[in-house]
């Protein structure tokens, strides 16, 4: 059976305990359920927030966070993969990414969710403005998180 | 061909997409910046520093040096700050 595989960009909050639900209820081969969230901070580079307002490139989001669930499927045994990526404005604490991984074991789990992130980070077409006391401003790419992403490629 | 623009080469060049007919000489990923960039001022700001600007051809991440011949749809932006 191919594990169940589910992508979602929405403008809408997600509910995480509902989502681990969709994804194991009903079902026993599953030893492990690893999720990670994103969240939105109320402070970037030492200043305070009031909102980031979170840009995508409908098509090709959705087109490359498949690719890496494709890749993530095939490197580790998953037995269940969901990501869910918001668009549109998100206020400090508010949820932003959810990656939820399930497997047998939690090894295969942990690696996965932390791949996917990393790639999310680097690779899927999201750009995040901030609003905070100066006007609004462009979020720069960090160099720590391409780093991130390059210790995943197989050499 | 379509042309699509994000964050802030968007705000940059003042539109989010358009449809162009480059000349024959336009080959390649570069190329295309290149011959943007001498439409007018919004277009050489947005590609002032060529080397961060991103691609993306058909929804695929592409290099600078990838040739744009039968592209329907090239889309420019900034290094990706999602996640």
């Amino acid at each position: 059976m191919t594990a169940p595989l589910t992508i979602r960009i929405q403008r809408d909050d997600f509910d995480v305990a509902r989502e681990i639900a969709a994804l194991s209820q009903g079902r026993t081969d599953i030893g492990a359920v690893v999720t990670f969230s994103g969240i939105c901070r109320g402070t970037e580079g030492g200043d305070d927030i009031a909102a980031l307002t979170l840009e995508h490139y409908p098509g090709m989001a959705e087109a490359e966070i498949r690719r890496h669930a494709d890749e993530a499927m095939s490197r580790w045994p998953l037995q269940g993969l969901t990501v869910i990526h918001r668009f549109g404005r998100i206020t400090p604490g508010e949820n932003i990414v959810l990656v939820v991984t399930a497997s047998q074991h939690r090894q295969a789990a942990f690696e996965a969710a932390e791949f996917l992130m990393d790639y999310l980070k680097t690779s899927a077409p999201f750009w995040k403005q901030e609003e905070g006391a100066k006007g609004k401003g462009w979020i720069e790419a960090r160099a720590h998180d391409d780093a991130a992403a390059a210790r995943w490629t197989k050499s | 061909m379509k042309v699509k623009y994000f964050a802030w080469v968007r705000e940059r060049i003042g539109k989010a997409e358009e449809t162009i007919e480059p000349p024959a000489d336009v080959h390649t990923v570069d190329d295309l910046i290149a011959w943007l960039s001498s439409r007018d001022e919004g277009y050489a700001h947005a590609f002032e520093k060529p080397k961060v600007i991103r691609a993306a051809i058909d929804h695929t991440h592409v290099r600078p040096d990838a040739a744009i011949s039968g592209a329907r749809e090239i889309a420019f932006f900034p290094p990706m700050t999602g996640g």
